[in-house]
């Protein structure tokens, strides 16, 4: 069965599945089907939800926990996609420095927080690094791949036609790995959100981590529920918000030779 | 400005892994001639435009370009295909080389328009190439060679991509093109037709180790087109080169199967 685009249908299913979901677990709930202890309704946690956002609560968490996700992003990408481009385009940088990438990239990011801790105190900046640091490494494997990744023949045209080196930097090398460096930052913001709702587990009094873990310690399950109901909103919100960037930047992404094209 | 190709050699790899793919290739080039270097695949013609643009060094030999040197770079190259780049829109593509040598935003952009109106490709001048046919970004690239005034023109099998249909058109083009510039051009190609409805001369390659196995004048006047492909000069000198390239793609065949 083909659905006609414009109908009614071609809208509504996307949205469905979701409502679908909530409509059952409502029901379930008000039919004494799920332990309310564990899943209470929708409708509860929606009024948890208008209640902290009429008090302020859900701004004032929300808030610092993007402050830090913003600041670490930046700290970690910017330093990141400069090294990642460098080590791509120059096989001496690549040699020198691929030992250290490879030996301290899979640390799991919240293993080296309580070292963060001791060297950068228990504020803002140990948090704020240790998502800089998770960032940092995505974008540097991706940049680093997406300027190994370009195909010779642009590299030709470019020297044939006489590109010194900033314009071969400039002109090819930055927009011809832009795809990628795209990808390493949505992977970047979507590690940015775990490690900081882990930081603010352990070490802070806000933040949407926080409000996750104080409504645990003070079984407020209905406030648990908007914590977690906030991460999701925040990781759909990053990857429109990235996408839109991206096919602004890159229009021309998937018309592009590949290395193994050739 | 004269070219002149002096004992050419190339090999690639070292030791028992190496692979001799041109050995003495020696040939000059006229002012203003169309010269087109035929062979199979394989054959080492790509390696030798290289070569020749001074994308890779020759294992042996030497390239002279010799004669007086105006403003313009020596070369310029039409690659085979995905030359274009897909994040420039179709003007800036055009207008590369002058960027590269540092000639003004207006006046690349004025040559670059003034030779896009030529082609009929004026009003693509700010789309992106991906909107655009395989053939269109091939005239993109021939555009991008031209303007940027080399003495010599080197082409690497530009309408190798390209369906038979749009070839012809482009042939034509490049044909019409070319006798408005004069440029010495040497156009590689794997196929026998276009070399003789391009070329004043064809240069027959062997293949492993690529060699020049003949050289040919083609003598059919000028200005061409396709019609010629239907006269008897046309067909001796096809079947002419082909008993030339036959057996060397016959024994390259089998070195391929086996």
């Amino acid at each position: 069965m083909t659905l006609n685009t414009d109908g009614i249908w071609y809208k509504l299913l996307p949205v469905g599945s979701l409502a679908g979901i909530l409509i059952l677990w409502e029901l379930c709930g008000r039919l004494g089907l799920l332990n309310p202890l564990f899943f209470p309704v929708p409708s509860l946690i929606a009024i948890a939800f208008c209640s902290m956002l009429a008090d302020g609560e859900i701004q004032a968490n929300l808030s610092i926990t993007l402050l830090r996700v913003f600041a670490g992003f930046l700290i970690g990408t910017i330093p990141g996609i400069s090294i990642g481009l460098l080590m791509g385009a120059s096989e001496r940088t690549r040699l020198l420095l691929d030992p250290v990438v490879a030996a301290t990239y899979p640390i799991p990011k919240l293993a080296i927080f309580p070292l963060l801790m001791i060297i950068f105190g228990i504020g803002e900046l140990s948090k704020i690094m240790a998502i800089a640091i998770g960032c940092f490494f995505l974008v540097l494997i991706n940049s680093m791949a997406g300027v190994r990744n370009i195909n010779k023949v642009y590299f030709e045209v470019a020297k044939n036609y006489g590109a010194n080196k900033s314009q071969l930097f400039t002109r090819v090398i930055l927009p011809a790995s832009l795809p990628m460096i795209f990808t390493g930052i949505r992977l970047a913001l979507g590690t940015s959100l775990i490690v900081v709702v882990g930081v603010e587990f352990v070490s802070a009094n806000y933040g949407i981590g926080a409000l996750i873990w104080n409504a645990w310690e003070t079984f407020e399950i209905e406030k648990l529920y908007v914590g977690i109901f906030l991460c999701a909103i925040l990781g759909i919100l990053f990857t429109v918000i990235l996408k839109w960037v991206e096919e602004r930047i890159t229009p021309w992404f998937g018309h592009m030779a590949h290395r193994d094209q050739e | 400005m004269k070219l002149e190709c002096r004992h050419l050699s190339k090999i690639f790899g070292a030791g028992v892994k190496a692979t001799r793919a041109l050995e003495d290739i020696s040939f000059e080039t006229t002012e203003g001639e169309f010269l087109c270097i035929l062979g199979p695949s394989g054959c080492g013609k790509s390696t030798l435009l290289r070569i020749i643009a001074g994308l890779l060094e020759p294992t042996g030999g030497e390239v002279i370009y010799s004669g007086n040197n105006t403003d313009g770079p020596l070369n310029s190259m039409v690659f085979q295909e995905h030359g274009v780049f897909p994040w420039m829109n179709v003007i800036d593509n055009v207008a590369f080389g002058l960027e590269m040598r540092g000639v003004s935003r207006e006046e690349r952009y004025k040559r670059s328009l003034d030779f896009l109106k030529r082609v009929g490709l004026a009003q693509y001048a700010m789309r992106n190439p991906h909107e655009l046919s395989v053939g269109m970004r091939q005239r993109i690239a021939i555009a991008r060679a031209f303007v940027n005034n080399p003495e010599i023109l080197l082409m690497d099998e530009p309408f190798g991509s390209l369906d038979a249909q749009t070839r012809l058109i482009l042939q034509d083009e490049l044909l019409k093109i070319w006798s408005d510039h004069k440029k010495t051009v040497i156009f590689v190609t794997h196929d026998i037709d276009e070399a003789i409805l391009l070329g004043d001369r064809v240069l027959v390659m062997t293949s492993v180790p690529g060699r020049i196995r003949e050289v040919i004048t083609v003598g059919i006047d000028r200005p061409r087109d396709l019609q010629i492909e239907s006269t008897q000069k046309f067909l001796d000198m096809r079947m002419k080169i082909w008993n030339i390239i036959r057996s060397e793609v016959e024994r390259a065949m089998t070195v391929g199967s086996s």
